[in-house]
């Protein structure tokens, strides 16, 4: 201990003070406020830069599902115009089929009526054809028949004949 | 003289203590060694403290 | 002659190797004699005498005619009035330098006032008894300080530049700006906390890289033994002492005058020990630091003396090479404990702020 007081000097001692204030302060001002300073300033940038990382991610995320949304919603909304139009094609279809039939029937009753009455018409026709060539045969023949006096006499001879005089 | 045995005393406890130290530090490492960096960080520390004390004996003693 | 030369070249071989060796500390050789260092006693005060300050810096000294290779250095002392001149007028400490009337002779790398003979008187414990002016010399661990903070404010101030260029420092600052990280990150922030750390972070920087700088320039054959210095450890420590004093808050000096929690007479005992524990804490910081970096020295600097002392017994090739890997596997521990010491320096500063500005709930 004592060897080592007998070792210490002062003057060492001031000098080695004295160089080293001086050389705390230049460095803290020269050196290590700048250096501080700009670490800070790039760890913070770098943590900003995370952060907006970060915060771009959750965006994307939210984009993402929102997205997912519409499409689950266009989907649904697809399915059920498919499904609304597959029920007016039906229920249309089903409408025509009832009115062809409907329409069908009224036709098919139409043409049997129409038959009929043509029908009947016709046969009015040939009835009164039929009544008038015989008319018309009938006055010929007796024109025929009745032209000379024996055919007369004979035909009202058979007549007489016919009639037994009661 | 009895400098010199007062110097080997101390180098004994000395050794026992930073004996304890490294021997504990290793266990622990051995345990956890996820927690290495802080146990080696203590264990410098305490073996620092410890060899300021033998010093300080020696230097007192010399 | 033959042995002289032998012994030069050996310590030029173990000069050399010690540069190799990361490191290691060569300087001048025993001053008292000038010459080659070969026995026991001489390779001891060899190494005493690089442990120790110098005011001239000498790389290496030639064994056989005593010159020294190196430059004075200016040497400032205040008694009553200024004396400056450089230290080539002690001639290596054999010579008694005037100034202004005053007599000064070198002594184990101190200057003590003398007569004109350069006598030195000593007492019982073999201590000089001579008065000491205040030396304010520019000696060896100045120039050290010097360079590293030069060196410092050169590294650090390109890397604050390059911050100007942009966010991604370039060059040198690529490797500087992850201690800079590693000292905020791992001691600062979470020894003080995150509202304080911020103000002490100028101080902390400093002693880390200053310290560090230093150590590792203790490693290298200029020689600096800066860190290994009380007085510089002293005043470093005191430094934190007094950073962590002026930044204590009202709960700190609560804890140390009147501990809160406890019964009224464990409060009165702990009062002294919480006061004596103000004192121990930079104290041991200030020997921890000293006492690693000149037992790494001494323990180097023995290493590479073997070659010399077990020449004789196991002959200059085999000495030499175990000399050889002892030194380097010391010198590579000793460069982990140089940046282990700045490390815990450092560390045990910010933890000592951390109490003092630590806020009880």
């Amino acid at each position: 201990m004592d060897q080592l007081i007998n070792d210490f000097s002062p003057g060492l001692f001031i000098m080695q003070a004295l160089i080293f204030l001086v050389l705390l302060f230049i460095l803290a001002k020269f050196a290590w406020k700048p250096i501080i300073q700009s670490l800070k300033i790039r760890e913070e940038s770098i943590q900003d830069a995370l952060d907006a990382a970060e915060r771009a991610k959750q965006e994307m995320e939210r984009l993402k599902s929102d997205n997912e949304r519409l499409l689950d919603e266009a989907r649904q909304e697809r399915e059920q115009i498919l499904k609304d139009a597959r029920q007016v094609a039906n229920s249309l279809k089903e409408e025509a089929s009832l009115d062809a039939e409907k329409q069908a029937k009224r036709i098919l009753e139409d043409a049997r009526l129409a038959i009929k009455n043509e029908k009947q018409a016709a046969l009015t026709e040939v009835k009164n054809q039929v009544a008038k060539l015989s008319l018309q045969i009938t006055e010929k023949l007796l024109r025929r028949e009745l032209a000379d006096e024996k055919a007369q006499k004979e035909l009202i001879e058979d007549f007489v004949k016919d009639t037994k005089l009661n | 003289m009895y400098n010199l045995i007062g110097a080997g005393l101390i180098v004994i406890g000395g050794g026992i203590g930073l004996g304890q130290i490294g021997g504990k530090a290793m266990e622990s490492i051995a345990r956890q060694p996820e927690a290495a960096g802080k146990i080696q960080t203590a264990m410098i520390i305490i073996g620092a403290l410890l060899e300021g004390l033998g010093f300080g004996a020696l230097i007192l003693g010399a | 002659m033959i042995k002289k030369n032998t012994a030069f070249f050996t310590l030029l071989v173990v000069l050399f190797a010690s540069s190799l060796a990361f490191g290691s500390n060569d300087e001048e050789a025993g001053h008292s004699t000038g010459g080659a260092v070969d026995t026991k006693e001489e390779i001891n005060e060899y190494i005493h005498h690089h442990l120790k300050d110098s005011h001239d810096f000498t790389l290496f000294s030639l064994g056989e005619s005593g010159t020294h290779i190196g430059f004075p250095l200016p040497v400032i002392l205040v008694d009553d009035g200024l004396h400056v001149f450089m230290s080539s007028k002690f001639h290596h400490g054999t010579a008694v330098a005037e100034s202004n009337g005053n007599y000064y002779a070198v002594h184990h790398g101190k200057i003590y006032k003398t007569d004109a003979e350069g006598h030195i008187e000593y007492d019982e414990h073999h201590h000089p008894t001579n008065a000491t002016p205040l030396d304010l010399s520019i000696t060896k661990n100045v120039v050290g300080m010097i360079f590293a903070g030069i060196l410092l404010l050169f590294m650090f101030g390109s890397l604050a530049k390059s911050y100007k260029k942009g966010p991604i420092p370039t060059g040198v600052g690529r490797f500087l700006e992850p201690l800079v990280l590693y000292v905020r990150d791992e001691m600062a922030r979470p020894n003080i906390g995150e509202k304080h750390y911020q103000k002490f972070m100028p101080y902390l920087l400093t002693a880390f890289f200053y310290i560090w700088l230093l150590n590792l320039m203790g490693m290298t054959p200029l020689g600096f033994n800066v860190t290994g210095n009380i007085a510089v450890t002293v005043c470093l420590a005191l430094f934190t002492f007094f950073i962590v004093q002026f930044s204590g808050n009202k709960d700190y000096w609560k804890h140390i005058f009147w501990m809160p929690g406890v019964p009224v007479p464990m409060k009165i005992i702990l009062m002294p020990i919480e006061i004596i524990g103000m004192f121990t804490k930079p104290f041991a910081l200030l020997i921890r630091l000293f006492a690693n970096m000149t037992a790494g020295h001494f323990v180097v600097m023995s290493l590479i003396a073997l070659s010399i002392t077990m020449k004789a017994a196991f002959g200059p090739a085999a000495a030499l090479g175990m000399s050889f890997f002892l030194a380097l596997f010391i010198s590579i521990i000793e460069i982990l404990v140089a940046f282990l010491q700045a490390y815990i320096f450092t560390m045990l500063s910010a933890l000592f702020i951390g109490m003092a500005v630590e806020e009880h709930h």
